[in-house]
């Protein structure tokens, strides 16, 4: 029973003198939800980076069903079937909700195939009634929450197998956040999809994970269920916020 | 039938792929918490970021007994004393015993781990389960008590009380499941006998056996006398629950998932091909609160690594048939000759010469411990020496948990040269 969607082995990134990541190993089941936690340039936004093709690993491997993509270029990466829905959301601003939606097919071989496109994107708007909503408006008009889920909907319209987020919470409302992150386990137990989540809102991401790293200078510390790193006094104390010496 | 197929049934590659992360997060972890480790891996230049491989753990030094009982009690924590939940004994160091931690995360991997032991062995939710270990400081009580409750089966901590109770309660409460050491199974025969009792009149279907070395004579006799099947297990302390067999009874299968095995050579520390007996050498690559790196456990096996016909693709270890130093284990306890030496000289006597000798009544082992007489003794005073005697008796009693026979012998008797201090005659019939 072979289930591993994506493998990290020993992967090391500089950015210049910078050592930034430093020998990681990890790995990724079909249909898991599985968080990266850690505190401000831990190396998260690196290591997804580094597996959708942005930055070139010094030293390591990644395979993607037993395939190594360590050195495609990034749309090779996408069209094997790993989206990148990067930090800060990154929509195109001066597009509108529709014309966002259909860059995202853009590396989809059958592009052309118009119809299946357009399909596509009338599955996102059923997904996220907002967006249809909105769907002539220009991108930079929409609020935060609305623009991660837009940002969601065009990674999802290249029909990856493999979503790699990147904070999905930053700089949301507590109650955007939770529909956020509702949205992210639909996606999972609706169209079967694996998430690579990074956060640093350990705890919302813990609640959806199924597993989850602990990422600290670029070494990765603790791993485990996200159960038994919600019990980690560790990570309570460094990234949960708990003050143990309450009461 | 499995408890985490996914970790038993895993896929080689898969596996140990996440061996080797998790092995990475535990240097990780050790190198920032647990100052004999740091300081073992500057002296030698190591830093966890030299780790590819699950191969690169040979270049790390062994962690020893000796290692448990300098950093006693508390040096090899890797978590502050607030996050440990349970503190136990470790049995396998001479002098003061160690003390091991556990967070409840570690708790909770344990119970999984011999909830694994006991679903190999052939117990479900629906069985009885007699636990006759002695919950204590030194036990594999507790980590069978909680995977059993883990697993839904009744459990019952009889724990070590009079044999006749123990059956008394395997009656009544008609356990279907036995869990203690495999003498003291045979000792419950024994009962069984003088009680009169048929083995038809118990409920008793398995029986998961550990704590001390046995041959595959002891499990025909102990399945035979008992009307069960016998699995072996083996779990330490210092380690929690390591291995099981399942139910076809060709080795135990090591989770491996949790605990990396090697397998080296005692005397020169050169690891071991598979399929070559060697000592046992385990690294934890999931605790938190007492992580160890390639600890030597002292116990003699082998690791096969063909595929089993259970489906588990967890390797296997050959049963213990012996240990590569010079712990005794009696009755379940791990005694080292160094400690019983340091009681006879706590009790004032001056150059003692004296001889353990260990056998068998019926299942059970006797321990005997025969002292030379003194020069210096006024032997003729009956009264004194019955009182050095029993002073000995108590004080090996208090310090090893072990009930000696004390006797006098004559001065100039033992021949120091035959066996050594030790008189090991029990036979594993």
């Amino acid at each position: 029973m072979k289930s591993t969607l994506l493998a990290l082995k020993n992967i090391d990134v500089f950015y210049g003198h910078i050592h930034a990541v430093r020998r990681v190993t990890l790995h990724v089941r079909q249909g898991e939800i599985v968080a990266l936690i850690g505190g401000n340039g831990a190396g998260k936004t690196t290591m997804l980076c580094t597996i959708s093709g942005l930055i070139r690993p010094s030293q390591g491997s990644i395979l993607y069903q037993d395939v190594e993509i360590t050195r495609q270029s990034p749309e090779a990466i996408v069209r094997a079937g790993l989206s990148h829905v990067p930090e800060g959301r990154l929509v195109f601003s001066p597009l509108s909700v529709e014309d966002n939606l259909h860059l995202g097919a853009y590396t989809r071989p059958y592009f052309r195939k118009r119809s299946d496109m357009l399909q596509d994107v009338e599955t996102m708007y059923t997904m996220f009634p907002v967006l249809r909503e909105r769907r002539h408006q220009y991108a930079g008009t929409l609020s935060g929450g609305e623009q991660q889920m837009l940002a969601i909907a065009r990674a999802l319209m290249a029909r990856p197998k493999l979503l790699l987020l990147d904070e999905p919470g930053m700089g949301l409302a507590p109650l955007v956040v939770k529909d956020i992150f509702r949205h992210i386990l639909n996606l999972r137990d609706e169209l079967g999809l694996t998430v690579l989540l990074v956060e640093q809102n350990a705890r919302s991401a813990l609640k959806v994970a199924d597993r989850g790293y602990v990422l600290e200078n670029g070494r990765i510390l603790i791993q485990g269920t996200a159960g038994e790193l919600l019990a980690n006094h560790d990570v309570q104390r460094a990234y949960l916020g708990r003050e143990l010496d309450e009461n | 039938m499995y408890w985490q197929a996914e970790f038993e049934c895993m896929d080689r590659g898969e596996l140990e792929l996440l061996q080797l992360e998790r092995l990475q997060a535990t240097l990780n972890r050790v190198t920032r918490n647990v100052p004999l480790y740091r300081t073992r891996f500057s002296d030698l230049g190591l830093d966890p970021y030299d780790f590819q491989s699950l191969e690169d753990v040979r270049k790390i030094p062994f962690t020893t007994k000796d290692d448990l009982r300098e950093h006693y009690p508390y040096g090899l924590f890797a978590v502050p004393l607030r996050d440990v939940v349970r503190m136990q004994g470790s049995t396998s160091t001479p002098g003061k015993p160690g003390v091991v931690g556990y967070t409840v995360g570690d708790i909770h991997r344990w119970s999984h781990l011999a909830a694994r032991i006991l679903v190999a062995g052939g117990v479900t939710k629906d069985d009885a389960v007699q636990i006759a270990f002695n919950y204590g400081l030194y036990t594999s009580a507790f980590g069978i008590h909680s995977g059993a409750e883990l697993l839904g089966a009744s459990v019952i901590p009889s724990s070590s009380s009079d044999a006749q109770r123990q059956i008394l309660i395997m009656q009544d409460y008609r356990s279907t499941a036995l869990t203690c050491s495999p003498s003291y199974a045979l000792h419950l025969a024994d009962t069984l006998d003088e009680l009169g009792i048929n083995k038809t009149a118990l409920s008793l279907r398995f029986g998961l056996f550990g704590s001390e070395p046995w041959t595959e004579e002891m499990r025909q006799e102990i399945e035979a006398r008992l009307g069960i099947l016998a699995t072996d297990n083996y779990g330490l302390s210092e380690i929690t629950s390591v291995a099981g067999e399942c139910l076809q009874r060709d080795g135990l299968h090591i989770n491996e998932d949790h605990f990396l095995a090697e397998i080296i050579d005692p005397l020169t520390g050169q690891v071991l091909p598979v399929g070559h007996k060697g000592e046992l050498v385990l690294t934890t690559l999931t605790k938190e609160a007492f992580p160890l790196i390639r600890f030597r456990t002292g116990d003699l096996t082998t690791l096969m690594d063909s595929e089993c016909a259970c489906g588990r693709t967890l390797r296997r270890m050959s049963r213990i048939p012996g240990r590569s130093d010079d712990m005794l284990i009696i009755r379940g306890v791990n005694v080292f000759p160094s400690q019983i030496n340091e009681v006879i000289i706590s009790t004032g006597l001056m150059d003692p010469h004296y001889q353990i000798v260990l056998d068998r009544v019926g299942q059970m082992d006797r321990a005997t411990l025969c002292l030379e007489a003194p020069e210096s003794f006024c032997t003729d005073s009956i009264k004194e020496s019955q009182r050095i005697l029993e002073n000995v008796r108590l004080r090996l009693q208090t310090a090893l948990g072990v009930t000696f026979e004390v006797r006098l012998v004559e001065p100039r008797s033992i021949d120091q040269q035959y066996g050594g201090r030790v008189l090991d005659k029990r036979t594993l019939i």
